[in-house]
């Protein structure tokens, strides 16, 4: 065996044929048009954006010009004249905040405990781990002293009330109504189209029609709410009902997403042990614990996971529907960045937008290294 | 209105009957026109296919909302993209427009354009809207001030009226605020103030402040202070200015602070205000008959004033004296604030020479008494008036359905503004969309919605302002300020 081994190995290889060569490499030549636009798109922006970031736009005769000025933009957002706007003005920590604060703590220390013990630790590891665990441990902190007593929150923390809440708020609902609809129910298919219309609405279309929807003096609920005796009350200018009424704005157009792909990967579900679990007596509630979510998980972190990334772009709600106010309750990153593009400050846009970009990556890779890629072991 | 239609039909003849080559002058010629949405779009886009019928030139009016045009059009022209050929705009914005080189000096095309008639043209629209260092750079289109609107029925009927000062105005609108003004039964309102931020509600401020910060003229200013340019907020007149916005606040509609002006217009047009802060706008709403509840029971009147001025050494409020108040009225101190200056159409430098000629023509017609008469008395337009023939009752507002009373007081407030010695001149300086549109629009709608106290408030404008004056440069921000209100 040996012996033929060392013959073969003596012998020079046939050289594969150009047609071979090709078909072997065909997958990467393929897509590699693709990547190269994509990148093109993905990078050129992103470098200029940076260069934005770094510099002072200023008007000059017949054009403009870019003046370098280091980091001073990000330093305005987070330590400067915009610290208010971006980060947000602190309140007094109560007994409520330092319970949530160490709650947080402990719930990230005992993250990375896990890790340690786990026996698979790397370099790369521990830092991407160390850098999820400041971020979320930051946001955390930031949300907790803005939202506290006096404390008003700047656009980052909105952005992140915005993403967390309403992300969870549609992924509840859109799996309710994705097992609802997945029962054998008359008119099922008729509620299939019905809640998936706002998705295919134009976002701006949505703001426009919750603005009118919403409206306390011409809206169509405005009776209603008079006869409820709320006639001297508006959502629009108190901050947590403005907020309020963005996030259910942006959950009655997202939900449907969240709904459509968990009923998909419901009705994919292994229907020979539903049954099997049925004949041995099994609740709706076992059922949905052992055979059911176990099958959709892998699917349900990745549609959280989409969502993230979308919802952490929110604009158009707050835009159209409060202009970011009352004050600056409502205001999101990517109208904060848009507003400062909007006068000129094309620095501070694009440091707000480098910002985000930052969060969200931190976030999302967070979010697939420990929620999503557990999720597919857990499946195989 | 059917002698203005006619008028313009006449004139329409005379241009198509008198030169034949006309209709083909600018044929194949397409100008794009960047303006606001909405009201200013309506006329324009309105106008376009009559203007192609007599020149041959195609109008193509872009729309985009009011707080993204001035960067539209600077992104366009600064950038060298130069798809937008003309655009109607505030002139205040024109200083940045005119820095940057963008904006086609206008003055040999109206020095030569009989047709439009500048005699006619009121001189501050002439003379400050229009012009930058002696040059014309736009054509007026709109006339804008500030003005008081009141339910003279709803007034009278509770014995009181129509506010001179601040102080009455809140008087006014904390006695009336809850009755029922069109008789639907619901309860409305004392005061509607548009408040919302990111749109056109930071000029009010202005108003309030101006009547106690600026008493001895125009080139007194109100913004700052003519020695330094340190920023005329930090005193008592600003603290009590956000009083008087918090205040009506509570005698307004609940959503107040989400409201715009094209949200409190119909609200007065409904019959549901008993007073109102606007442009002139809401005066040629009222007299829609399609749409105005509130025909022959409105009146309109200059800004209220103050009989506190400040003393600019102290910061402090003092009682006007005809010495510290010249130009008060019964020892009220008004400062009519020419708040945006009114629309008006200026043509990208870069544009093609045709093109150029066309957006002129454009402009020329637009502005013409023939269309301008039809269109300032239509309270869509947006378009307010602006030439002196328009200034005074005639059959254009009688055909227009308003009577020599309304006509009276609406058109007398105007003039009583635009002839008053303390008007406010808008904001003129370098980059002045930031000192109004962010950190003033900014500050107050945090202060309204209780994110900050009348200090943190001050102190976020004057900040804000010293920042940008020392990013600027406060020397040459100074020299322009005074330049544009005539300051020595």
């Amino acid at each position: 065996m040996a012996v033929a081994a060392a013959d073969m190995s003596s012998e020079a290889p046939p050289r594969p044929g150009l047609a071979e060569r090709l078909d072997r490499h065909s997958g990467p030549i393929m897509v590699l048009p693709a990547v190269i636009i994509l990148l093109a798109f993905a990078i050129f922006p992103l470098i200029v954006s940076g260069y934005l970031a770094l510099s002072r736009f200023s008007l000059a005769a017949g054009g403009f010009t870019l003046k370098y000025v280091g980091l001073l933009n990000f330093k305005k957002l987070l330590l400067g004249s915009q610290q208010y706007h971006f980060i947000g003005t602190f309140g007094t920590f109560g007994a409520v905040q330092w319970i949530l604060l160490a709650a947080v703590t402990v719930a990230l220390a005992w993250l990375l405990l896990r890790y340690f013990r786990s026996g698979a630790v790397t370099v790369l590891g521990i830092i991407g781990r160390l850098i999820s665990v400041g971020v979320i441990m930051g946001l955390t902190v930031l949300a907790l002293a803005t939202f506290a007593g006096a404390g008003v929150p700047g656009t980052l923390v909105t952005t992140t009330f915005y993403v967390v809440v309403g992300v969870t708020v549609q992924f509840l609902l859109g799996l309710g109504l994705a097992l609802i609809c997945a029962q054998p129910i008359r008119g099922r298919s008729f509620f299939r189209v019905v809640f998936f219309i706002p998705l295919m609405v134009t976002p701006v279309g949505i703001a426009y029609a919750f603005r009118m929807l919403a409206d306390m003096q011409k809206g169509p609920f405005a009776p209603l709410v008079r006869l409820f005796g709320f006639d001297e009350w508006s959502w629009a200018t108190e901050a947590w009902s403005a907020r309020l009424m963005v996030l259910v704005g942006d959950t009655w157009q997202w939900t449907p997403f969240m709904f459509i792909v968990l009923l998909a990967a419901i009705e994919n579900q292994p229907r020979d042990q539903v049954e099997a679990a049925r004949l041995d007596g099994a609740g709706g509630i076992q059922i949905f614990r052992d055979i059911t979510w176990p099958s959709v998980a892998p699917i349900a972190a990745t549609v959280v996971l989409i969502r993230l990334i979308e919802a952490f772009k929110i604009i158009d709600l707050p835009n159209v529907l409060t202009g970011g106010g009352p004050g600056l309750a409502t205001e999101s990153m990517t109208l904060h960045s848009f507003i400062s593009w909007r006068t000129q400050d094309l620095g501070s846009s694009a440091a707000v937008g480098y910002m985000l970009l930052f969060v969200s990556t931190v976030v999302c890779v967070s979010f697939f290294n420990f929620v999503v890629r557990p999720t597919r072991r857990f499946q195989a | 209105m059917r002698t203005s239609i006619l008028l313009a039909g006449i004139s329409a003849v005379c241009l198509l009957a008198g030169s034949a080559t006309a209709q083909d002058q600018f044929a194949g010629v397409t100008v794009n026109v960047m303006t606001q949405t909405g009201a200013i779009q309506e006329p324009l886009q309105r106008r376009a296919p009559e203007f192609e019928k007599l020149t041959g030139a195609k109008i193509n009016v872009i729309a985009v909302p009011f707080s993204d045009l001035y960067q539209k059009v600077l992104t366009d022209w600064a950038s060298g993209t130069n798809s937008v050929d003309a655009a109607v705009f505030a002139p205040q914005w024109m200083v940045d427009y005119i820095s940057g080189e963008y904006l086609e000096d206008l003055t040999p095309r109206v020095d030569a354009d009989a047709d439009i008639q500048q005699d006619d043209v009121g001189a501050f629209f002439r003379d400050f809207s229009e012009k930058y260092n002696g040059k014309t750079y736009m054509i007026t289109l709109d006339g804008d001030f500030h003005m008081m609107y009141y339910r003279k029925d709803v007034l009278e009927e509770a014995g009181l009226q129509p506010p001179k000062t601040w102080d009455e105005y809140l008087e006014v609108a904390k006695a009336v605020h809850g009755k029922d003004m069109n008789g639907d039964g619901a309860p409305d309102f004392g005061s509607c103030i548009a408040k919302k931020r990111n749109a056109q509600s930071y000029w009010f401020v202005t108003d309030v402040v101006g009547s106690m910060t600026q008493s001895k003229g125009t080139s007194q200013g109100a913004f700052f202070n003519t020695a330094d340019m340190t920023p005329l907020v930090d005193n008592e007149a600003f603290r009590k200015a956000l009083d008087f916005l918090s205040e009506s606040t509570q005698y307004g509609p609940e959503d107040e602070l989400n409201l715009d002006v094209s949200d409190t217009r119909p609200l007065f047009a409904s019959g549901r205000c008993a007073l109102n802060l606007d442009w002139g706008d809401v005066g040629t709403i009222s007299i829609d008959k399609a749409n105005s509840k509130v025909i022959g029971k409105w009146g309109a009147a200059i800004m209220p004033g103050s009989k506190e001025v400040l003393n600019w050494e102290s910061g402090a409020l003092e009682a006007c004296t005809p010495e510290i108040c010249p130009h008060a009225v019964d020892g009220v101190n008004h400062a009519p604030f020419a708040a945006f200056g009114g629309w008006g159409g200026g043509i990208n430098a870069a544009a093609d020479p045709k093109v150029k000629d066309a957006a002129y023509a454009f402009f020329s017609y637009m502005t013409q008494p023939a269309q301008s008469n039809a269109d300032v008395v239509v309270g869509g337009t947006g378009f307010n008036p602006y030439r002196m023939s328009q200034l005074s009752y005639s059959d254009l507002w009688k055909n227009a359905g308003m009577s020599e009373e309304e006509a009276q007081v609406y058109l007398g407030a105007i003039n009583a503004s635009m002839s008053s010695p303390n008007m406010i001149l808008d904001l003129r300086i370098p980059q002045n969309q930031k000192y109004q549109q962010v950190v003033l629009d900014e500050a107050i709608s945090r202060y309204l919605a209780g994110e900050i106290d009348k200090d943190a408030t001050v102190k976020a404008v004057e900040d804000g302002w010293n920042e940008l004056n020392e990013e600027i440069g406060s020397d040459e921000q100074l020299e322009v300020y005074k330049a544009t209100i005539g300051a020595s």
